[in-house]
């Protein structure tokens, strides 16, 4: 589904990443893990269409999409929740939805996609009218998780979805993060938290320095000894 | 009491055109961060574009108001290409490089459309033919105002209901808001960054061309220079009412006009000009995010 081929990207003059090769399957969750600067978060913006390759290959669904603008990529079926989660501060979470949906014409659909995300995450209902920086933090990463949802995308990106949130509601959007791919959605998560992504995960890649140092089964990298040691705590 | 009044009612006609050029700024503010200060020529053009179009339709000869509406009309059309061009030629190719490098492509755009003016339309002043014919309607107390302002404050008002509606009401108008957050999460909805910046030039720079025809109808007088004065001081309006804040815009642009006609009318004109310089450094020393700009810290 989503075949990303010797990618080379270049952030000023920093080699951001060195020839990645990554590929996702319809259906699966793959992630990504690795310190920071890795690349993992630079990867997951290349796909998007936000920084340009300097080399190599990105395809979804056999389409090239290397040097497509972000807002066609979108189009095409691939959404993301990016770091930080980057509400629209001062809009309110149903406006902030109402945009995940800014491609889309089908208004009964959009609604039914909308009362899907509030079912997925019902304290975004309770709160649908009130702008999106009062949320706490917990609560925008929900609402940046069902705002790329409303694009209908075949493949998600997710970037740190657990950054600073209480473990308790970490479990929580795993737990839906499981159930949205149970019904079809191909996920790519990007993870500092490498115990919770691999739980959920099939596949993962270990990111190092901009290279791709170790991909396998989740859980085989959950029996290596290298990756114990240095993302898994030993 | 009536002298007050009076000079109330002027005030408010002036400075709806000022914040009809302040909404230019601060609209193009909010979303690339960028003073441009090539908008007080986009008003000039659309003075003049009035002019060439009045002669054109012979407004001078029949004027009508559906003939006015027409200028109107077309010198909007004809800023709104001006703003489009000059933002994909001009400022989406330094738009990835520092915003001291867009500032000065801003001060060139400027000149270049000052100088170009004085070249295609010749140094000295044109009379803006009298499209409508003055009259004076008794508001009571003495305090009289003219048709033509009448007009002024009408069309002001429709715009900026109208443009509340686009930026509040429409699918373009959330896009904005989503844009001026943020550009990178405004992609990742599916926007396209660059359509939304272009159309907001288009926008603003129709409002400076019609602060352009609604001055001309009551200061005949137009002349390629004549953006710089009012662009400074809308561009001092938008600051007031806080930069990138719609109704501020507004806001500020009220304050200007008012505070401008008061000075003239009860100290001296010589501080015509001077009192816009006063409000801005007044602004920034008291207050300066401005009268309804906000740094709020976000939640991370």
């Amino acid at each position: 589904m989503l075949e990303v081929e010797d990618l080379d990207v270049y952030y000023g003059a920093v080699h951001a990443l060195k020839g990645v090769s990554v590929r996702a399957e319809a259906g699966e969750i793959v992630t990504l893990i690795g310190a920071n600067g890795a690349g993992k978060t630079t990867l997951l913006r290349s796909i998007s269409g936000l920084i340009p390759a300097r080399s190599g290959r990105v395809t979804f669904e056999g389409r090239d999409i290397t040097r497509m603008p972000p807002h066609e990529i979108v189009g095409l079926g691939v959404s993301q929740s990016p770091e930080g989660r980057m509400v629209f501060a001062n809009l309110s979470v149903a406006d902030n939805l109402e945009l995940g949906a800014y491609r889309r014409r089908d208004r009964a659909a959009i609604r039914e996609d909308r009362d899907e995300v509030y079912r997925l995450f019902p304290r975004l209902l309770e709160r649908r009218g009130q702008s999106a920086g009062t949320l706490s933090g917990g609560e925008q990463q929900m609402l940046a998780i069902g705002r790329a949802l409303m694009s209908r995308p075949r493949l998600l990106l997710l970037d740190e979805p657990s950054l600073g949130l209480a473990p308790l509601l970490v479990r929580e959007i795993f737990r839906t993060l499981r159930e949205i791919n149970a019904r079809g959605m191909t996920v790519l998560l990007v993870e500092q938290n490498a115990h919770m992504a691999l739980s959920i995960a099939g596949r993962g890649y270990v990111l190092e320095t901009g290279r791709v140092r170790i991909e396998a089964r989740c859980a085989e990298l959950l029996k290596n000894e290298e990756v114990r040691q240095a993302y898994l705590g030993g | 009491m009536a002298e007050f009044f009076q000079q109330l009612v002027n005030g408010i006609t002036w400075g709806s055109v000022y914040a009809l050029i302040a909404l230019g700024y601060t609209m193009v503010y909010g979303i690339l961060k960028l003073i441009n200060f090539a908008h007080g020529d986009v008003y000039m053009l659309g003075a003049f574009f009035a002019y060439y179009s009045a002669r054109w339709l012979g407004v001078a000869e029949h004027p009508t108001p559906l003939h006015a509406l027409g200028v109107l009309l077309l010198a909007m059309a004809g800023c709104a290409v001006v703003g489009i061009v000059i933002e994909r030629a001009a400022y989406k190719p330094v738009r990835r490089s520092s915003r001291l490098a867009a500032l000065i492509t801003a001060i060139g755009v400027s000149l270049l459309l000052e100088n170009a003016g004085i070249l295609i339309f010749g140094p000295d002043p044109k009379f803006f033919p009298q499209i409508i014919p003055s009259t004076n309607i008794a508001l009571g107390g003495g305090v009289t105002i003219s048709n033509q302002q009448v007009i002024i404050l009408v069309v002001s008002v429709v715009l900026m209901i109208g443009l509340r509606f686009i930026v509040l009401k429409t699918r373009v108008g959330k896009a904005m808001q989503a844009v001026s957050h943020n550009h990178t999460a405004a992609a990742l909805m599916g926007i396209s960054v660059d359509r939304i910046i272009t159309f907001t030039f288009m926008i603003g720079s129709m409002l400076a061309a019609a602060a352009g025809v609604l001055v001309a109808l009551q200061n005949p007088k137009i002349e390629p220079l004549m953006g710089i004065m009012p662009g400074l001081k809308a561009f001092v309006a938008a600051v007031l009412g806080g930069i990138g804040n719609i109704p501020g815009a507004v806001i500020g642009g009220l304050i200007m006009g008012i505070a401008e006609v008061m000075v003239v009318g009860y100290l001296s004109p010589t501080y015509r000009d001077a009192i816009a310089f006063v409000l801005l450094i007044v602004i920034l020393l008291v207050r300066p995010a401005g009268i309804l700009g906000r740094n709020v810290a976000e939640k991370v």
